[in-house]
């Protein structure tokens, strides 16, 4: 039988000039909408549910080095991976 | 006069949202504390009566969401929808009331009738934030219980809310999300396509959303019952839809923005919350560390001025008193009858008891840190360093713990999120040093080291550390793939702490503990005992002494012999009990004159391999109870007995080896 196999979603459409920016790429303070994801479905699925959608506002808190940096979406307070971060697409 | 019944509720909730103490208010010590059949999850129900009905009320784990990605969410969402109970309770806390509502939105997607607890109401206060409960109960259209559970506030509400919707269900009328428009045809037509062989009692449309979703459980359910023509159609809208699952995320997110916007105020901007103020010190790389450290130097003064003391008082007033008490009644009874209770029963029991102070103590700290939100920035802080092995920032404070003892730290790696995370923490715990084992280095490294008795002493400590971490790497390799689970982890809110929710914690853990050592390690306990007693009476003839002998080759690769190896295996029962065996077998009076007699029986290469083995070797037995009533798994506790003996043996080996050689 076949099997839906570990899915990548790449992002449809894309318009010419987007900055694309990654994650992990904001510093402390700034602000951004965010825009997709670069990232496999269980990823995508588990940062969905906690308030990563195309939309929304994301603001960096902390991140320094090359540990896990600190991110607010919808009122909370994220700590997320840095390679996890580098999957995700925002706009300033 | 109403007439007696029976419902039954549901309560769900994201983490953090103060669930369990809303959990603990309605059920109190009516509580019964199981696991979920088959799972290593923990399953908490309990009851309470009003108005003549009887509620049966199961905590369901806590999750963000009710996707595949768990075991915790499959829990939750496979009971609400098998169980089929009368009434969800959501509860949410009011100062993420934003997030929370996702779940409540996959909660509406079945069709058990939901009602929302917005707790935490102090905490929003506290923050800035203003809540209309009515203006979201209008939205919603389900029932909109505020309350503060800390403070026994709105209980009685959620109470009637309960009461009222299961008799009369007819004003609920819940307003639904609805995925983003232009996946509305997609769903439809994948609907049409799977409704015919949706099982029972699945809802269709919830499983249509579920495949679009790409939910690995539901689509293999649903491809094992459609046709193959039928499974290839669905197959192909889902191909072409993959990214589907951020669509009806958003869907849901609309909704929420839709159900907030009239019900909440935020602060206003600029307002620094106590959150961000404390933040700053406590998740910043260097003052982090330092916060930390801070903390665990706190976990220890108390553990060593409140804690030692106490287990002394134990060991006088419990253990010895009872050992003289027994010496005087039974003077005229049996001989080998006072040996059994005395070196038998409290022997190994009795050392084990007296570690309840510890435990209680570690039960505490871990039930505060977490309470008051500050486990997850430890983790935080300590992922940077936990990575390299291959484990969770979360998995720092278990093997922490485990310096003092192993128990409790086998027991605390239920933080870590998840069950890979959790088994390798679990693995790694008995390489820790617990103070019985410094014990039995402080006692050892003296007689043969002298002056540099310190630094062979931490030089073993070192040795274990690097043990661990090399095993973390390679277990994680075999084992897991290699892999790390993704880091995601919410920062949640401070707030003070909620006492009775900690009491009963602690309450719960010791009594389980408990309950462990008066029955496995009882047992385990006396069977050595046996084993070394019979058949003639004496240990240096006894069937444990035939298995030291048995063992006699492998020790003399170390140095060791077979009355050492025995040594090793009584350690079983209690890390200390190495020495009074090595005691009784060279016929030392007590522990001064065997300081005196081992320098010549001993080279300081074979004291050296004793010792390695000894801190590698297979912890104590409540530590592998617990391992084994945590992980649920034979398989998993045999491996890390087995683990650990390959692993002592043959460090062991290599260690006197070389020390042969240079000495």
């Amino acid at each position: 039988m076949r099997r839906l196999k570990e899915r990548d979603t790449t992002q449809r459409g894309a318009e010419a000039g987007v900055d694309l920016l990654r994650l992990s790429e904001l510093k402390a303070g700034e602000e951004a909408t965010l825009q997709g994801f670069d990232a496999g479905h269980g990823l995508i699925s588990r940062l969905s549910a906690l308030g990563f959608t195309p939309g929304a506002q994301v603001t960096m808190l902390q991140n320094i080095g090359h540990g896990p940096l600190i991110v607010k979406v919808r009122d909370t307070r994220i700590a997320l991976g840095r390679g996890e971060a580098m999957k995700v697409r925002v706009k300033r | 006069m109403t007439e007696p019944r029976t419902i039954k509720v549901a309560l769900a909730g994201q983490p953090n949202v103060g669930k369990s103490t809303v959990f603990n208010l309605l059920t109190g010590l009516s509580q019964h504390v199981g696991n979920w059949p088959g799972k290593t999850v923990e399953r908490k129900e309990g009851t309470y009566s009003h108005n003549g009905t009887s509620v049966h009320i199961v905590d369901l784990p806590g999750t963000y969401s009710l996707t595949a990605n768990s075991a915790e969410e499959v829990i939750a969402r496979d009971h609400i929808i098998r169980e089929k109970p009368d009434v969800v309770v959501a509860v949410i806390n009011a100062s993420c009331m934003e997030r929370n509502l996702y779940l409540v939105a996959e909660l509406l997607a079945l069709q058990t009738p939901v009602i929302v607890a917005v707790n935490m109401m102090d905490v929003a206060e506290q923050e800035g934030l203003k809540i209309e409960p009515q203006v979201l109960e209008a939205a919603l259209g389900v029932p909109v219980v505020p309350m503060t559970a800390t403070r026994n506030q709105g209980i009685r509400e959620l109470v009637e809310a309960i009461d009222e919707l299961t008799r009369d269900g007819a004003s609920y009328q819940p307003k639904r999300p609805e995925i983003r428009e232009d996946h509305r045809e997609v769903l439809d037509d994948l609907r049409d396509l799977v409704v015919a062989y949706v099982p029972q009692p699945y809802p269709a449309d919830w499983v249509s959303l579920k495949l679009l979703e790409g939910d690995d459980e539901i689509l293999r359910m649903m491809q094992d019952r459609l046709p193959e023509d039928v499974w290839e159609r669905v197959h192909d809208i889902l191909k072409e839809h993959e990214d589907a699952v951020v669509a009806v995320a958003s869907g849901r997110y609309d909704w929420v923005g839709r159900m907030t916007r009239a019900a909440l105020v935020r602060p206003g901007v600029g307002q620094v919350t106590l959150t961000e103020r404390l933040d700053r010190w406590a998740t910043h790389p260097l003052w982090g560390l330092l916060v930390l450290v801070g903390v665990l130097g706190l976990v220890f003064f108390l553990t060593y001025s409140v804690g030692a003391p106490l287990q002394g008082l134990l060991e006088t007033y419990v253990v010895e008193a009872s050992a003289g008490f027994l010496t005087v009644a039974l003077a005229s009874g049996p001989p080998w009858l006072l040996d059994l209770l005395v070196n038998g029963v409290l022997g190994g029991v009795g050392t084990v008891i007296t570690f309840i102070p510890i435990l209680i103590i570690f039960f505490a700290v871990m039930g505060l840190l977490e309470d008051v939100g500050y486990m997850a920035r430890a983790g935080y802080v300590m992922d940077r360093f936990m990575h390299l092995m291959g484990l969770h920032g979360k998995s720092f404070l278990p093997l922490f713990l485990a310096f003092g003892c192993n128990v409790p730290a086998v027991m605390g790696t239920r933080v870590i999120d998840s069950r890979a995370g959790r088994l390798l923490t679990t693995m790694l715990v008995p390489l820790v040093p617990c103070t019985a084992r410094m014990m039995v280095l402080a006692f050892f490294t003296p007689i043969f080291f002298g002056g540099a008795a310190p630094l062979v002493a931490w030089g073993l400590v070192g040795l274990s550390l690097l043990v661990l971490a090399v095993s973390g790497v390679v277990i994680n390799k075999i084992a897991f793939g290699g892999e790390r689970a993704a880091f995601i982890m919410e920062l949640p809110l401070y707030h003070l702490p909620n006492w009775r929710s900690i009491c009963l914690l602690i309450w719960q853990r010791s009594l389980a503990f408990f309950k462990r050592a008066g029955t496995v390690i009882l047992v385990v306990s006396v069977v050595l005992w046996a084993l070394s007693a019979l058949p003639t009476g004496k240990i240096e003839t006894s069937y444990l002494a035939g298995v030291g002998r048995l063992l006699a080759p492998l020790g003399s690769l170390m140095g060791l012999s077979w009355k050492m190896m025995v040594a090793l295996l009584t350690s079983f029962v209690a890390k200390e009990n190495s020495i009074a065996s090595l005691g009784v077998l060279y016929g030392a009076g007590g522990q001064a004159s065997l300081a005196q007699t081992l320098p010549a029986i001993m080279t300081p290469a074979a004291a050296l391999s004793f010792l390695v083995v000894q801190m590698l070797f297979i912890p104590c037995v409540a530590t592998v109870v617990s391992i084994l009533h945590e992980t649920r798994s034979w398989r998993w506790t045999l491996f890390n007995l087995v683990f650990l003996l390959m692993v002592s043996f043959g460090v062991g080996i290599l260690v006197y080896q070389v020390a042969a050689l240079v000495a």
